[in-house]
């Protein structure tokens, strides 16, 4: 059965090449079915009431006007869906209380934030549900409300929740505090700061949806959803919120538009629709507006942190304390309180050794939308934190801020490195030097230095900043993450079946939840390299909870180094069966019999080879297989990985702020990034890319605005800053490789290391820019009138 | 309720619409044209924009019944026979989308700004697109794809 193929595409060369996506022609034609593109035969539509107020009481709620509206099925009120339990929140900060309050599918006397859901309109036409929003009369009592995260937990505040004093929603903390008391004391220099890393809203091009159906003979759901991680939904939805087995409901997620974060958690509305299908008894969707998204889908980032860095005269930073307040919004989402504490105080040390730090995490409740993981999760706030501090004790002792980094550096010969207060976990592999030394010599590190002199002599400024970071990725081991450890309510291994069907094409269903990331065509190439057949005969499947296994989803940059490595153990178990049916065929010892490039044969004898597809032949119709050998070569990991893997890199930022306007200009940006083995470059270039982009954005551009009676005031694209086309330069991506031995493909994650690395950058080379006016530091995001505010004010 | 005529991607569609029925609700829901996306409320994304008489323009802007007697284009009406015209191509071979939800929109805004400017500058390239909203790739690779349909323009249209 021979089949034709080109070299490129059979040999283990396939790992590592830049191969176009599989996915692509659907999604170029118009082709791909998104959420939105789903019509159920009887389908009704949604519509949902939401909050005007950031806190109130709900005296009442009157449906009538509305329901008598043309075209209205049915109106429904948190009432109506009491027996429901309140969502769960999944991941509580590790070794402190959480006093946890989470939202229901329907809010029933009281809403914390703007843009609650609190009564929802089924009827015959998508304008008929919204036409009918408007006559519903709910009786509001405006409760007091504060936005502000320190003011939230100062004497006084308005209390948001009966089990939350002073709306703390958890005190969490990390290393060792005395021992950090002590450095500082006993440091040359110590330099404090507060920084802020704003709200962000995330803003995937497409926003959040829902349709479900139920089936009233089975008593079973069907529910698509626009989700990254389509089996945790129907497990949290049926042990959680319905009580009922998981068995009872199928989750599907379609074609999904991009995520960042926001598309991991169970939101209201996913429960609300599969309760609607039962109780109207026809299908119902729901879509969100771009309005509802900003206000009711989760937000990022929004800490407060108080930073004191000690140091030596030479440079060497000796003690790192951090003081944070996290805020979480009005109600917590479904993993919440785990970002500002496992996956960013743990992450404090970054790239350096820094051998006494602690971090204090207080997560606070606040009259704003909810607060989840956005694209880095933690680990951008970290290195946020880390990267400014670095440029802060540079700048008070004088020194270039390269050197203090290479000052504190954790040697190439040093790991794995155990940082201290990563509860056990170790850096697996890195060399930092590498590549900070490749990206200072795409800048010309020392001809910018005189180009600048030279400008700042014109009264021209001119800037240049680094981040050279370490970041987390591949979450996680289960026995390190989960309830006894840091506090996951659940594993974080991930799954992947494969099955050679009779003519050698090959289906790998797997767990994870693709949102652009390419995984069709990744998981794609690991087979073809591995089993030496064309990317061509490979299909992924995954998106429904019917017919793949079980898998954790798309989040902390884990198919890669968690997702793929269970295909690669997969495919090790199918070679091994096809080694011994070979044998069998070829009447030699299994022992003896090797498997290369699609074919196995007798060491040294290649001429009698057997192809994949003679084995898969034989073993599909299993007429004449080993003693003992089950037919058909299909097999099902599950991978849980020994410890979380740890990219690195240099990203340089080179600046010029306008001194009359405080008008940043991004002039070049510089990425030098080692993110183990890569798969495909085309596709981890891409992810830095959009990455990179979004951390700038942060540093430069992007804020989410509430007023003070916790009114979104950035509440649609028309005030919310999302970059356009002509906002940046070419980005300039290169690639140092540093294999992790953790998994055997030596991959470790690309989907964040871009918007984790470029925020700092950015914010180190303005104030680099802005250091002759005497300026240390200015919080995000440096717009003209914050950098004009701040030279004003230097120069005053 | 009001009748319309309107030519999709060359074929006369009929219908009788609500008069604030919106051109891209037409597309999608009247017609079942998906591949239009609507990412916004306010007219910001550019997910929703197709060629109307030649002219891209975002179709959430436009009425159905303003539409009433015009030709409209939308990505579908792109690709003809199986194969891939050359933006599509480009935008395939350099890696210029991963989601896909903004690339309609961003394709066809593209197709419109070669056939204005046939030689663009990086930097045309880049204000040509600014109605156009893509989170995902840093428009890197979208600059990159629309410069390499600028060098191919065998235009299959």
């Amino acid at each position: 059965m021979a089949t034709e193929t080109t070299e490129a595409t059979t040999t283990r060369s396939v790992i590592g090449a830049p191969i176009k996506r599989v996915e692509d022609p659907r999604l170029l034609t118009g082709a791909a079915r998104y959420l939105d593109d789903l019509k159920l035969p009887g389908m009704a539509h949604v519509a949902i009431l939401r909050s005007p107020f950031a806190h109130a009481r709900i005296r009442a709620i009157d449906t009538s006007r509305a329901a008598s509206h043309p075209g209205v099925v049915a109106v429904f009120t948190g009432r109506d869906f009491e027996q429901l339990n309140p969502l769960p929140c999944a991941w509580q900060a590790a070794g402190t209380e959480n006093f946890v309050v989470t939202p229901r599918a329907l809010e029933i006397d009281r809403v914390t934030f703007t843009g609650a859901g609190v009564a929802a309109v089924v009827a015959e036409t998508h304008e008929a549900a919204e036409d009918a929003l408007e006559l519903i009369d709910v009786d509001w009592e405006p409760l007091d409300t504060v936005v502000d995260v320190e003011q939230a937990v100062a004497d006084g505040a308005p209390q948001l929740h009966e089990n939350a004093a002073n709306n703390v929603v958890m005190d969490w903390e990390c290393g060792d505090a005395s021992g950090v008391e002590q450095a500082l004391a006993a440091a040359d220099v110590v330099v404090e700061q507060r920084l802020v890393n704003q709200r962000l809203i995330p803003t995937p091009m497409e926003t959040r949806g829902a349709a479900a159906e139920y089936e009233p003979s089975t008593g079973r759901y069907t529910v698509w959803m626009t989700s990254q991680a389509p089996h945790v939904m129907r497990l949290l939805m049926t042990a959680f919120v319905f009580g009922i087995p998981e068995t009872k409901m199928r989750c599907i997620s379609p074609q999904v538009g991009g995520g960042f974060g926001t598309k991991i958690f169970l939101y209201p509305e996913y429960v609300l629709m599969a309760a609607l299908a039962e109780r109207v008894g026809r299908p119902v969707k729901w879509m969100e507006t771009r309005r509802e998204n900003y206000a009711a889908t989760t937000h990022g980032r929004d800490h407060v942190t108080y930073l004191k860095v000690g140091a030596s005269r030479d440079g060497t930073i000796t003690a790192l304390k951090a003081k944070t307040y996290a805020n979480l919004g009005g109600i917590l989402s479904t993993i919440a309180p785990g970002i500002p504490t496992t996956l960013y105080g743990r992450m404090l040390s970054g790239a350096y050794r820094i051998p006494n730090i602690h971090c204090q995490v207080l997560g606070v409740y606040t009259n704003t939308g909810m607060v989840d993981a956005y694209r880095g999760a933690g680990r951008p706030e970290a290195t946020y934190v880390v990267e400014r501090a670095a440029d802060l004790v540079a700048a008070e002792l004088g020194l270039d801020p390269v050197e203090v980094r290479r000052k504190n550096f954790i040697p190439a010969d040093e790991f794995p490195y155990d940082p201290g207060i990563l509860s056990g976990l170790k850096y697996d592999t890195g060399d930092y030097e590498k590549t900070l030394d490749r990206a200072l010599e795409i800048v010309d590190y020392d001809g910018f230095r005189s180009e600048q002199e030279a400008a700042r002599a014109d009264g021209r400024l001119l800037g240049i900043g680094f981040s050279t970071y370490v970041e987390l990725c591949g979450v996680a081991p289960s026995a390190w993450i989960g309830t006894g450890g840091e506090g996951w309510g659940a594993g974080l291994w991930e799954s992947a079946n494969v099955r050679v069907h009779l003519t050698g094409k090959v289906v790998v269903t797997t767990g994870s939840q693709a949102h652009g990331q390419g995984h069709e065509t990744t998981m794609a190439q690991v087979v073809a390299g591995e089993l030496g057949i064309p990317v061509e005969d490979v299909t992924v499947e995954h998106s429904d909870t019917l017919g793949t296994p079980f898998g954790y989803g798309t989040y902390g940059s884990r198919s890669a180094a968690v997702g793929a490595v269970a295909v690669y153990r997969s495919l090790q178990r199918i070679k091994d069966k096809a080694r011994r049916i070979a044998a069998h065929m070829l009447e030699a010892d299994p022992e003896d019999v090797v498997y290369e490039d699609g074919n196995a044969f007798v060491k040294g004898s290649p001429e009698s080879a057997k192809t994949i597809q003679d084995i898969a032949a034989a073993a599909a119709v299993a007429y004449d297989l080993p003693e003992g050998e089950e037919p058909f070569l299909d097999d099902t990991a599950y991978y849980d990985p020994p410890n979380c893997t740890f990219p690195f890199g240099a990203h340089v930022a080179i600046v010029e702020v306008d001194a009359d306007t405080g008008e940043v200009d991004l002039k070049r940006y510089v990425a030098v990034d080692d993110v183990g083995k890569v798969i495909n470059p085309l596709i981890v270039d891409g992810q830095v890319h959009g990455g990179i982009a979004q951390g700038v954005a942060q540093a430069l551009w992007e804020y989410a605005a509430y007023d003070e009676s916790g009114q979104l005031q950035t509440s649609s694209l028309m005030e919310y800053a999302i970059p356009k086309a002509s906002f940046f330069p070419p980005l300039e991506v290169e690639r140092t490789e540093t294999p992790t031995d953790v998994n055997p493909l030596g991959v470790k994650g690309a989907g964040e290391t871009g918007t984790i690395a470029s925020t700092p950058a950015v914010v180190n080379a303005v104030m680099d820019a802005l250091a002759p006016l005497g300026i240390r530091h200015v919080d995000m995001p440096l717009t003209p009138e914050r950098v004009w505010r701040a030279m004003r004010d230097a120069k005053a | 309720m009001t009748a319309v005529s309107i030519t999709v991607n060359g074929v006369r569609r009929e219908a009788e619409v609500e008069p604030r029925m919106l051109l891209v609700d037409f597309i999608r829901d009247q017609i079942g044209l998906t591949g239009t996306k609507i990412g916004c409320d306010t007219s910001q994304c550019g997910a929703c924009t197709i060629h109307l008489d030649g002219q891209a323009v975002k179709s959430c802007t436009v009425l159905a019944v303003q539409a009433d007697g015009s030709a409209v284009m939308t990505i579908e009406g792109l690709a003809q026979n199986g194969s891939l015209p050359p933006m599509q191509d480009a935008f395939w071979e350099k890696h210029g989308l991963q989601c896909g939800f903004c690339t309609p929109g961003m394709i066809m805004s593209a197709v419109e700004l070669l056939e204005l400017n046939p030689d663009p500058t990086d930097e045309e390239i880049r204000d040509g697109l600014e109605g156009n909203l893509c989170r995902c790739t840093g428009y890197e690779n979208i600059v990159r794809a629309v410069r390499e349909a600028a060098a191919h323009p065998t235009a299959v249209r």
